[in-house]
């Protein structure tokens, strides 16, 4: 079995040597429908690639922590970061540096959303009744999802997420938090506000079955990575190069895939609050 | 005589088998006290509607992606298993060795999505972590059940041989070609299952079905998933046209072409995973402290992961798996004479066909989730979503072993007389060694159902990969794999008493 699996391997690193011609390769968390990833990505692809001059590639992967992989195997050389996985990626990559974010991305926020059976409203703080309730997370890597509402429930009251309700699930994604909300699946869940937004504008949510109860203070999100030994691989300069594209990058429909207003320059300091509150709960040592 | 004494007498006269059965079912219901299995939905309708909306109006996405999607889950499949094959028979030659035993139970006990999860620290997304998250679980299975093939094998054939034949020779001249239909049947029944599991590969992103699968799904995109699905269940259904023996080495040798390039591996990344990513926290931090203080360190940090995570994870495993494995036997008994040719004529048994089609061919996720919607977060959807997936797949076995059966001619009329008094005796034993070989697959596919807020094993583990631990991860994989092993061995035992 062995020597079958040494040909095998053999064979394959053959086969990943003839492409190891220097791709610049990005990816993003998959946060958005993946179903259109792809093909959106594609367009940014192209439009770095025409910046660079040099050959650019998308890549789709399936989970946080796989972006983050990717970028800590320096399989990609970018990667559109969550506030939390980016902050992970920086810790395991060292040089690594944010680069960019989107116009939104400092001042982002959660959306807690209830069922209507549980007949709570909008308030400026999260009520004690919902002690009790079920609730659902998004992805458990997520930081709109994830880390920073429960950053704030452990806050307000407390308690751990487990104590505090009577099951806690992980729907998996934003869109999947709406749909079990709405059917009452979970009483209660949280979840990115963009993805909110846009679902409601797109009239996928019965606002008279689900509603928004309470919109966390703002904290920073998503930004734009970049390796920190870009320039010895592709040339002196190019990381500015790739800084400069970004951030002059004004095509409406590129910016839809994000989706953001335009981008603005970031840096690792401007992630330090997601850093704290990330090792406050434990999901970063 | 009293009437427990009646009982008790009656009882000793009952087979292993029937006994067997009855203390599995007391120890599922003494888990139904104890298990969450509260109905807790509100109004599901809607969601519902959208469903059945898109699973009556399929409709494929781009034809181009799904067509190499489709290509790259038998690629998978089939160069997985041919891989499968040759390591799981040159260890099932070594099988009596306890430490092979031992290998092989730690190798099949960790679900082909924690493989992959792994391997993708490896390689990345590389056709590799595909093949090998595969290869190494089912090398594992086939040494099992090769192994057992052959040690069912007539011993007489191999002592009529004369002494100085070697071992080579008794096993390719006796051994092998008395065991030989029992390995093509159960090679081939394998290479179904291996459809599967490249199929839900996809689901951690390599380039499968799963992976379009699960992203039309999490988008309520109905209509994509329905025509996923059906072409998913075409798939399975018509392998026997497209599965023969001429067309195997086609497909065996032409997989390896459609496996994808991915990305180039980077040799360090493994060579980190190993001598850094594994090692526990406490470990790979200390420079400073002394060996004695890192030691106290080593051992807080494992209490806390066992008493926090290991502990309830298994308790929470253990008691849905025993319900699911109740409940998994009992869908399978109803349904697999619905595929008996003794209950049905060829034309009556076309439903019963596709019904099993689809039950064993739906990803158990994908079901919990719809299950999920209609009665709310607790263990309820996934003991009833592992009870119809499985259900149907050993329903299927036994199905197809009893058109095996050439029963006796005085026949009772009546089918549900036919049914208690012929079939379900004679087809039961081997029905509970499908059941009993099926025990450690279910404990397995208890993992993958985080999404119902249920804490087994498998939910801490994808937690701990999720946070880039993998030194909790490992831990925890191998927590699982030795409760695994303990209830293989276990299984065996009963297996040897029945």
């Amino acid at each position: 079995m062995f020597k079958m699996m040494f040909r095998v391997l053999a064979l394959m690193l053959l086969a990943g040597s003839a492409f190891a011609a220097p791709t610049f390769v990005f990816t993003a968390i998959p946060d958005q429908d993946e179903t259109r990833l792809k093909q959106r990505f594609q367009k940014v692809a192209d439009y770095l690639q025409q910046e660079l001059q040099t050959e650019v590639r998308f890549i789709p992967v399936k989970s946080y922590a796989a972006t983050i992989t990717a970028f800590r195997n320096n399989q990609v050389q970018l990667a559109w970061f969550g506030g939390l996985s980016g902050v992970k990626a920086r810790e395991l990559v060292p040089d690594s540096r944010a680069v960019a974010q989107g116009v939104e991305d400092p001042e982002f926020k959660s959306y807690f959303i209830a069922h209507q059976s549980t007949g709570l409203n909008a308030a400026d703080h999260l009520p004690q009744s919902i002690r009790g309730l079920t609730f659902t997370f998004g992805s458990k890597g997520s930081t709109s999802g994830r880390l920073m509402p429960e950053y704030h429930l452990r806050e307000q009251f407390g308690q751990t997420p487990d104590e505090l309700f009577n099951r806690v699930g992980f729907s998996g994604n934003h869109s999947r938090t709406i749909a079990l909300v709405e059917s009452g699946a979970y009483q209660l869940g949280a979840l990115n506000y963009k993805v909110w937004d846009a679902a409601v504008e797109a009239g996928k949510v019965d606002t008279a079955k689900v509603k928004v109860i309470w919109e966390t203070p703002t904290y920073p999100d998503y930004q734009w990575t970049l390796r920190g030994d870009l320039d010895a691989v592709y040339g002196k300069g190019f990381t500015a190069r790739v800084e400069q594209a970004l951030l002059k990058m004004n095509d409406p429909e590129l910016l839809s895939s994000f989706p953001r207003q335009g981008f603005i320059p970031a840096s690792n300091s401007d992630f330090e609050p997601v850093r704290k509150v990330a090792k406050q709960i434990g999901l970063l040592d | 005589m009293s009437f427990t004494e009646a009982m008790l007498s009656s009882l000793y006269r009952w087979s292993g088998g029937v006994k067997t059965s009855i203390g599995f079912v007391l120890v599922a219901i003494c888990c139904l006290f104890i298990a969450d299995l509260e109905v807790s939905s509100i109004d599901p309708w809607a969601e519902m509607w959208r469903l059945a909306e898109g699973l009556f109006h399929p409709s494929l996405m781009q034809s181009s992606l799904v067509l190499e999607a489709l290509l790259s889950t038998l690629a998978f499949a089939f160069a997985g298993v041919a891989l499968a094959v040759v390591g799981g028979f040159l260890l099932a030659l070594m099988f009596h060795n306890a430490f092979v035993r031992g290998f092989c139970a730690l190798v099949r006990s960790i679900h082909e999505l924690f493989w992959a999860l792994i391997f993708l620290q490896f390689f990345g997304l590389h056709p590799l972590t595909g093949l090998l998250a595969i290869a190494i679980p089912y090398s594992g299975i086939f040494a099992r059940m090769y192994a057992e093939i052959l040690a069912q094998v007539p011993k007489l054939p191999a002592q009529a041989l004369p002494p100085e034949a070697g071992y080579l020779n008794t096993l390719i001249y006796t051994r092998l070609p008395l065991a030989w239909p029992h390995l093509v049947s159960y090679t081939s029944y394998r290479l179904e299952c291996g459809i599967r599991s490249s199929a839900i590969l996809g689901f951690v992103g390599l380039p499968t079905l799963g992976y379009y699968l699960e992203s039309s799904f999490s988008q309520g995109y109905y209509s994509e998933v329905a025509a996923l699905l059906m072409l998913f269940y075409l798939l399975i259904a018509t392998k026997k046209i497209w599965l023969r023996r001429w067309t195997l080495p086609v497909l065996f040798l032409g997989s390896p072409f459609f496996l994808g390039d991915g990305m180039p591996i980077v040799w360090g990344n493994a060579w980190r995973f190993i001598s850094e990513d594994i090692i526990p926290a406490p470990l790979r931090n200390s420079e400073a402290g002394g060996q004695w203080e890192s030691l106290s360190e080593l051992s807080q940090w494992a209490s806390d992961i066992m008493l926090d995570q290991a502990l309830p994870g298994i308790w929470n495993t253990l008691v849905l798996s025993q319900i699911a494995l109740v409940v998994t036997g009992l869908c399978a008994l109803l349904m697999f004479p619905l595929i008996s040719r003794h209950c049905y004529s060829l034309p009556g048994r076309i439903p019963g066909h596709v019904l099993l089609v689809i039950a064993r061919s739906t990803p158990e996720y994908l079901l919990a989730y719809i299950l999920l919607q209609l009665l709310g977060p607790s263990m309820l959807p996934a003991v009833i979503a592992l009870a119809i997936h499985n259900g149907a797949l050993i329903g299927y076995l036994s199905g197809r072993h009893s058109n095996e059966l050439a029963l006796r001619s005085d026949l009772p009329n009546r089918r549900l007389d036919r049914y208690f008094y012929e079939l379900l005796p004679r087809i039961y034993p081997s029905f509970l060694s499908f059941m009993l070989y099926r025990w450690e697959v279910i404990m397995r596919e208890t993992a993958i159902l985080g999404i119902l807020g249920v804490h087994t094993l498998g939910f801490f583990v994808d937690s701990a990969i999720q946070e880039i631990r993998f030194d909790v991860a490992l831990l925890l994989i191998l927590t699982a794999a030795l409760l695994n092993i303990a209830v293989d061995m276990f299984s065996r035992r009963i297996q040897r008493y029945i």
